[in-house]
């Protein structure tokens, strides 16, 4: 067991590309904990190779030995996600931590991620080591950036570390102020045990894997455990740390961080943010853990293939274990069959999730619009929450909406861009402040469903990429919000549904009808396409039969040719899918709503 | 009898036929796709001396109804070449009496002279590619023979005693006019042909006007002009008196061109020279598509037959084509559902017909997404 006061543990917080994956490798270059990593590729020939990839792709929290003035001291790197739609993992992250380095891009100075990140760390109660990174680079303005970093978290410019992950330069005074600043953790090695459970994946080998942070008492292998939440007992089967690579170890002592394996195989039955105790002698009050975090974001996910709907439940069942933030509910759509109502953090944790499926499970997906989740006072004085469009019932009374709270850091040219870019999608502006000379920070409540569909893409094109997007939710608000269904050929196609407000439900209809106009194929009949609000038809396109298909004469015997056109042809097809008589390609299911919606 | 007669079809497709490539071209024309080249025209005799070759080589078969010389254009080479081929597959196979010869030719090749000389050899059936009679159409298809000159051509085919007289259009160039079109057709159809092709142009890969649309210099034919123009076009050949039996093609009764009906029936058939197909005991067969390829003797590919290139052949012929377990299992599908419901896919006793011809294409997709058993694909037992 390690000696408490020995052992650090810090996770690196910076907004997008300002050099976190360097600055994390670097570390782990100068406490040898890399050439570890190097040696590790002979040691795996001789093990089971995909039993070892499980641990080492999700090697979150890495263990670094480090020497200061003659003494060993742990360090530990625990891993935090970067962007907007994790920060609800990043908080996970930090509970597990006493510090925190915030890097800041030398060249691009405070973006909103490293305003949220950092209030999120102070609020922790970390203690924050801010750093400058990329001061290799001929652009960089550390000097600025320092006293920009000074005026958000207080103290001297000074005090700001200055580095360059790339070169290696100020590295070692990186190590030295960990050492120095970060508390050692505290915690009774004597007191019954109470280890935080702050992430953990599925392995098909091993089952449940658990990254824990021991907080009092010491968790040994063989143990017999409790989860104090579910109140199952397991045997602690092994317990571990990672230099990257799994180490066994025989005990972790207040403060440490490892990985611990308890036999547990069903995904459901470990859940992040527990508090794994001893089964003999129960800690009595678990920690704090963590809030559900809540899906802000929906949509439909449903299989292209039909008969794969076990498939893809099994899917994220497995998803869900590493990825406790995603939500899903059986749903059945008139077009798209059955499927899976999903909730997400935002926009990038849908790609992610849809992309893992496919890739991953070679699941082939139909998308639908990402909504909002609404609540809606109904004829009889009832408060509901809907999640999709097609449940929103026709009597309802009044519905109310999610707001945000938007905090955008943008340079001062662009600041009239993204006003015009807020009030269209209904932003109402908070406030405005400079942040130096050259950079404004501009928050907005915005209505989240104006955000959800493509307002970040539309915030980097008018800025040329210079702004920043960070956002928390802020709640309902009472909206005048329709529900505009799409018809094709006379059915309402449900997946299409969307609920807008009253006084951009004519743009929404004709802009849709026109989009699907486009990418709906002609078919033998002609296809009339929609949008209504109620009974009330308020666009119409319709997409003409088709006359003519012949594709090409076919003489002189030459049958092969034609043939192998027929066969290219039939495998440029396959994703399409039938909503009611008409062919749909699934990319309209998505490709719809990517429109220019500023 | 009427070309379009099912038992016509059913005779089709028992008749032993060969084709012959001539690729010699003048020049390319900027749509065509086919096997053809152009400058080569010194070659025409050791082509000729290898096609003699490989009609030799050639197990025997049994008397051959009908003979097609295409191309490229056969009308270009000495006469005296194809004589030479002509008597090759005599030899080789015989000719029945009465057989169809047929080749296809170009206006401004064509003069009296060469039209007697060919019809002393034994050609009997001429198919000129006329393709407009719109001089700015011409142009823009890169013909080089001037309206006046199909007239001509054909003046001189009949004066020389050819029995049955072809002419092939082009509509749906985008410089064509609704207008435009209705005169080729009607002037054509003054000429009174014994059989009129009737092509929508197509663009295709690798061909200059393929580059052309693509790289943005021409729209594309649009699909509603083309088929306002096949619809015009039916009219107005239907009320001259000739039948259409095929997508594209028409006829006075008695004078279908049979070695493509044969084709279109699921006849088996020879095809001889560069890039040739053959279809010959359950086997497709294709030469090498390059000439110095071809003259150097490489040996063709080839494949088994399949039963859906049946039905997709079939398809096209306005008797259609007998069903088959396949063609039972498209329409017994729920996309052979939505097609009768269409009114594009209908049942003549044991036969499927495609009644809106210009949809062919849109029914043979449908029978390659089926999901048959492998039994289906075997060639069925029908002759058609």
């Amino acid at each position: 067991m390690l000696d408490p006061t020995r052992v650090r543990n810090f996770s690196i917080i910076a907004h997008i590309d300002h050099g976190k994956s360097t600055l994390a490798d670097r570390l782990l270059e100068r406490t040898g904990a890399l050439t570890q990593r190097e040696m590790r590729d002979q040691v795996l020939d001789s093990m089971d190779l995909e039993r070892e990839r499980g641990i080492t792709i999700k090697a979150q929290a890495v263990r670094l030995r480090y020497e200061a003035d003659g003494v060993d001291y742990v360090l530990n790197l625990i891993d935090t996600p970067g962007h907007v739609d994790f920060s609800y993992e990043v908080s996970r992250s930090l509970a597990a931590c006493e510090g925190a380095i915030l890097v800041v891009d030398a060249t691009q100075g405070i973006q909103a991620q490293t305003l949220a990140n950092a209030y999120l760390a102070i609020g922790a109660g970390l203690e924050v080591i801010p750093v400058v990174n990329k001061i290799d680079l001929p652009a960089a303005d550390p000097d600025a950036v320092a006293a920009e970093l000074a005026g958000i978290l207080g103290g001297s410019p000074d005090d700001v570390v200055r580095v360059s992950a790339k070169t290696g330069e100020g590295i070692d005074d990186l190590l030295k102020r960990i050492v120095a600043d970060v508390p050692p953790p505290s915690g009774d090695p004597d007191a019954p045990l109470r280890a935080l459970v702050f992430d953990s994946y599925y392995d098909s080998y091993r089952g449940v894997v658990c990254y824990v942070r021991v907080v009092d008492g010491r968790l040994s292998a063989g143990d017999r455990i409790r989860f104090m939440a579910t109140g199952e007992d397991h045997d602690a089967t092994e317990v571990g740390v990672l230099t990257p690579r799994a180490v066994e170890v025989p005990v972790l002592g207040p403060g440490e961080v490892g990985y611990l394996i308890t036999g547990v195989k069903e995904i459901q039955r470990v859940r992040v943010g527990d508090t794994v105790t001893a089964a003999d002698h129960p800690a009595s009050r678990p920690l704090p853990g963590y809030e559900e975090p809540k899906p802000m974001v929906f949509a439909g996910l449903f299989p292209a293939d039909g008969e794969e709907f076990e498939a893809l439940r099994e899917a994220l069942e497995k998803l869900k274990l590493n990825d406790s933030s995603l939500v899903f509910e059986p749903e059945t759509s008139r077009a798209l069959g059955f499927g899976f109502r999903c909730g997400f953090l935002g926009l990038l944790h849908m790609e992610i999730v849809k992309e893992r499926l496919e890739r991953e499970y070679g699941l082939d997906l139909v998308t639908t619009a990402p909504s909002v989740a609404y609540r809606v006072y109904t004829a009889d004085g009832r408060q509901i929450q809907i999640r999709s469009p097609q449940d929103l019932p026709d009597d309802h009374t009044s519905i109310e909406e999610p707001y945000i709270r938007a905090m955008i850091i943008t340079p001062v040219d662009y600041v009239g861009a993204v006003m015009d870019l807020a009030s269209a999608r209904r932003g109402e502006q908070v406030s405005m402040s400079y942040l130096g000379t050259d950079r404004v920070e501009l928050v907005y409540s915005l209505p989240l469903a104006e955000v959800v569909f493509d307002f970040f893409d539309q915030l980097k094109s008018r800025t040329r990429g210079y702004a920043s997007l960070d956002y928390e939710p802020e709640g309902y608000r009472p909206a005048r919000l329709v529900k505009v269904d799409i018809l094709l050929n006379g059915q309402p196609v449900d997946a299409f549904s969307a609920i807008v407000h009253v006084d951009r439900a004519y743009a929404y209809g004709r802009r849709m009808t026109a989009r699907l106009a486009e990418l709906i194929p002609r078919q033998l009949f002609d296809v009339p396409i929609q949008a209504a609000i109620g009974s009330r038809i308020i666009a119409r396109e319709t997409v003409k039969a088709k006359r003519k298909d012949v594709l090409a004469k076919c003489y002189g015997g030459d049958v092969t040719r034609k043939r192998k056109l027929l066969e290219r042809q039939k495998e440029g097809k396959k994703r399409m899918k039938m909503v009611g008589r008409v062919e749909v390609p699934q990319e309209a299911f998505v490709a719809a709503l990517k429109v220019d919606g500023g | 009898m009427s070309p379009d007669a099912p038992e016509l079809v059913d005779a089709a497709s028992r008749l032993r036929s060969a084709y012959v490539h001539i690729p010699f071209c003048a020049a390319v024309c900027p749509y065509c796709d086919f096997n053809v080249v152009s400058g080569a025209d010194h070659l025409s005799g050791s082509y000729v001396d290898r096609l003699v070759a490989e009609i030799g080589d050639e197990p025997r078969w049994g008397s051959l109804g009908a003979v097609f010389f295409g191309g490229g254009t056969p009308s270009r080479i000495d006469p005296g070449l194809l004589q030479r081929v002509l008597e090759a597959l005599a030899d080789r196979f015989g000719l029945e009496p009465g057989a169809e010869v047929s080749l296809e030719a170009n206006p401004e090749d064509w003069d009296p002279e060469r039209a007697a000389r060919l019809v002393e050899l034994g050609f009997d059936r001429v198919s000129f590619g006329a393709q407009s009679f719109d001089p700015q159409v011409l142009t823009a298809l890169g013909r080089r023979h001037e309206p006046t000159q199909i007239e001509e051509a054909v003046r001189a085919a009949r004066q020389a005693g050819f029995r049955s007289v072809n002419l092939d259009l082009i509509f749906g160039h985008p410089i064509e006019t609704l207008q435009s079109w209705e005169t080729t057709v009607a002037r054509a159809v003054e000429l009174e042909p014994d059989h009129l092709s009737t092509y929508a142009l197509t663009v295709e890969r690798g061909t200059a006007l393929g580059r052309w649309v693509s790289a943005g210099l021409l729209p594309p034919p649009d699909p509603d002009d083309q088929a306002d123009k096949w619809e015009v076009a039916q009219e107005i050949i239907g009320s001259a008196g000739l039948v259409r039996y095929e997508v594209s093609n028409s006829a006075r009764p008695g004078h279908h061109c049979r070695y493509n009906l044969a084709v279109w029936a699921g006849a088996e058939y020879l095809g001889f020279g560069a890039g040739a197909h053959s279809y010959r005991n359950g086997r497709r067969r294709r030469n090498p598509r390059r000439i110095d390829a071809y003259l150097r003797g490489l040996p063709p590919a080839e494949d088994p037959a399949d039963e859906r290139e049946r039905l997709m052949l079939g398809l096209r012929l306005a008797a259609g084509v007998r069903a088959g377990p396949l063609g039972e299992a498209l329409w017994d599908s729920p996309e052979g559902a939505r097609l009768r419901e269409a009114g594009v896919l209908a049942r003549r006793g044991d036969r499927l017909v495609v009644t809106r011809p210009l949809l062919t294409d849109h029914v043979v997709r449908a029978l390659w997404e089926l999901q048959p058993d492998q039994q289906a694909l075997a060639v069925s037992p029908y002759e058609c």
